[in-house]
């Protein structure tokens, strides 16, 4: 119990951090903290396949491609040019006001009476024991074998961002490196350097 | 359905999870730094995701997870996506504003 209050203040300072942060890549380091607390969370909510991608998704792969692009965009090529911080009055009554109506909800849900349950029919048990509410072999078979139809949606929405991705940022003419290209990459990464410096 | 667990009642899960939507909600709006609002929807999406688990936990049913699950896909091709548009505006305008990309307005 300790644990959780812990764990939920880690959370909450490092989303704070996150949202106010000058530099994105501070911003990036308290995510990755915010990620790694949650996946603990999730844990002892009995999702241990959920907190292992969490760590693999998350923290390897779409915190490594944020952190690729602030390099990217910080290496000369690019400087971005920021007015200030806006403190939008409408927009921000709008969220209060969610605010309230989810947390309304969210008492609702949790004062409830149980709808029906859909059981899986599987035991609580330990995490870390095999065959029980969570654990990797239960959320398999439900992935693979009442889930199917989410999973395979899964795959197509992958596809097409992956066909997104290249279409938008891709270079769509075949680059054949050459001596002069080089030359001319290296004298523009130079300049970009120089730039910077001063 | 239970109503707690290890000790803590799910209200206080679903607070949590409400908090970190709206510390997310309010960086997505106020910030204008593309990357950081772009990592201001990531908090959105894992809020979503930690009350997707909890409620998942409190009924049993493995639903919830395999929901998560989804919404991390999808967080990942978001992201991904999101990413590209950024580089894409950022390479063809070397110095621009976030308000000023205009170009999806139609």
């Amino acid at each position: 119990m300790i644990a959780f209050w812990i764990i939920a203040a880690v959370l909450i300072v490092s989303a704070l951090w996150t949202v106010t942060a000058r530099k994105p890549i501070y911003s990036v380091v308290s995510l990755l903290l915010n990620f790694a607390a949650l996946a603990t969370t999730y844990l002892i909510l009995h999702a241990e396949f959920l907190a292992v991608m969490q760590i693999i998704v998350y923290s390897g792969a779409i915190l490594m491609l944020f952190v690729f692009v602030i390099a990217l965009l910080n290496s000369g090529i690019a400087a971005v040019v920021l007015g200030r911080d806006r403190v939008p009055v409408a927009p921000a009554a709008a969220a209060a006001l969610a605010a309230v109506a989810f947390v309304a909800t969210a008492i609702a849900a949790a004062h409830a009476p149980a709808i029906a349950p859909i059981a899986t029919h599987s035991p609580l048990g330990a995490v870390g024991r095999g065959n029980v509410f969570g654990s990797i072999g239960d959320f398999g078979q439900a992935l693979f074998l009442s889930r199917l139809l989410p999973f395979e949606i899964t795959a197509l929405i992958l596809m097409v961002a992956v066909v997104g991705v290249v279409l938008l940022a891709g270079d769509l003419t075949p680059y054949v490196p050459t001596r002069r290209r080089a030359e001319q990459t290296r004298r523009a990464l130079r300049e970009a350097i120089l730039r910077e410096g001063k | 359905m239970a109503t707690s667990f290890a000790g803590v009642p799910i209200f206080d899960y679903e607070a949590l999870a409400s908090i970190l939507f709206f510390i997310g909600l309010t960086g997505a709006i106020a910030r204008r730094n593309p990357l950081v609002m772009l990592m201001s929807i990531e908090l959105m999406f894992n809020a979503a995701n930690l009350a997707f688990i909890v409620f998942a936990r409190a009924w049993l049913n493995n639903a919830g997870q395999i929901f998560a699950f989804l919404v991390i896909t999808v967080a990942a091709a978001e992201a991904a996506i999101a990413l590209a548009i950024v580089v894409v505006v950022f390479r063809s305008a070397p110095q621009v504003d976030v308000d000023e990309v205009r170009v999806l307005h139609g």
